[in-house]
């Protein structure tokens, strides 16, 4: 579905902040993807491995940490995930609902490895 | 040596950046413009075609529609008498880049609404803003009354909601309370047509609703 564009917004960012962060290998990349936006981990991985290739991400490892779908009453305030196909309420059994968390989709981190430092630096430190 | 940097970064970002510029041109141009979007035959094309005669009496139109692969929905709405241009959606719907394109193609000078038919698909334009003024939702009977609760991102990110088709309440198993009941949940007091694209009943109240738009967008300085 529309996983082909998300990864490669996520490749595009990753490969962004590691270069503003001096370069190197990007080895991990860590998504939080909201239940309700509707992204299939499997399908982002396909793409990855298509379009890092090549790439300072390549084989960079995945992470997905997955939101659950936050509803909050707004006739009780009680906060709480709905049950399949239904918007009720579990405290007050109220119908008015706001969704407060679920749909994030967004890049947390990633681990970049840098170039081993020149040793000449510690060794010049010596008397 | 690894270094863990943190990125917090929606990944939609790019999208919403060119979907920004596409408002601020569409509102230079006093253009208003809306987003069509729906599961696929829902009825986007059904009412583009019934609307723009109606419209076309007070107002220049435009057309963007992302289609797949083929021109058919944009030959629709040349023939119903709007400027269109089509753009193929290799994806399953439209971003703000691909807008973009349309908008170039649009001689906008000369329009005054410009309605973005989207790909048909519930679940992924609603994570990609275009850039226009109003998103609309077209629901349709025959897909059945349990749709708020499956797809409840888009039907939380509109400002109105078209339920076409209501010609054929009679004959299917619609259930419109349950219906309502899950939209009000997520998208309280959404400005709701039920229409039929093919008897012509309440159409008249949705293009009102769309003249309204365009003359308090046009109008503004
Ligand atoms: N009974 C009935 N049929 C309708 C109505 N509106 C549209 N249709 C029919 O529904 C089918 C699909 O209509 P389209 O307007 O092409 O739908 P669409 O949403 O543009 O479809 P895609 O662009 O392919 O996603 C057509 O056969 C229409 O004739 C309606 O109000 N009642
Ligand atoms: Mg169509
Ligand atoms: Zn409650």
């Amino acid at each position: 579905m529309h996983e082909l564009p998300i990864t490669q917004n996520v490749l595009e960012i990753a490969l962004r902040h590691a270069e503003e962060a001096g370069g190197g290998k990007i080895t991990n990349i860590y998504l939080v993807v909201g239940r309700l936006s509707a992204v299939v981990d499997k399908s982002v991985q396909f793409y990855w491995d298509i379009i890092s290739e090549d790439t300072p991400a390549q084989g960079a490892r995945l992470h997905f940490r997955h939101t659950p779908i936050q509803l909050e009453c707004l006739d009780c305030g009680t906060f709480f995930e709905p049950e399949e196909m239904t918007y009720i309420c579990t405290a007050c059994g109220g119908i008015h609902i706001r969704v407060a968390g679920g749909d994030e989709l967004c890049l947390e981190a990633i681990d970049v490895e840098q170039e081993e430092a020149a040793p000449a630096e510690s060794g010049s430190k010596h008397p | 040596m690894s270094e863990r940097i943190t990125v917090v970064e929606k990944i939609t970002q790019a999208n919403d950046q060119v979907a920004e510029l596409n408002r601020a041109r569409l509102d230079e141009q006093r253009i208003f413009a809306m987003n069509l979007m729906a599961s696929p035959g829902a009825g986007k094309t059904s009412l583009i075609e019934r609307s723009l005669p109606l419209l076309s009496k007070e107002f220049r139109l435009g057309v963007i529609e992302g289609d797949m692969a083929t021109s058919l929905d944009a030959d629709r709405a040349a023939a119903a008498g709007a400027e269109s241009v089509q753009i193929n959606a290799a994806s399953c719907h439209l971003d703000a880049p691909m807008v973009k394109q349309g908008l170039d193609e649009l001689d906008l000078d000369n329009l005054d609404v410009v309605i973005v038919e989207n790909v048909g698909n519930l679940i992924c334009p609603a994570s990609f803003a275009l850039g226009t003024h109003k998103s609309v939702l077209i629901a349709s009977v025959p897909e059945g009354d349990d749709k708020p609760y499956k797809y409840p991102k888009m039907y939380r990110g509109v400002e109105v909601l078209v339920i076409n088709k209501i010609d054929l309440l009679p004959h299917v198993s619609f259930d419109m309370d349950y219906f309502r009941q899950g939209v009000e949940a997520l998208n309280e007091g959404v400005i709701t047509f039920p229409l039929s694209c093919k008897s012509g009943e309440g159409i008249e109240a949705w293009v009102e609703w769309v003249a309204d738009s365009a003359r308090e967008r046009i109008g503004q300085a």
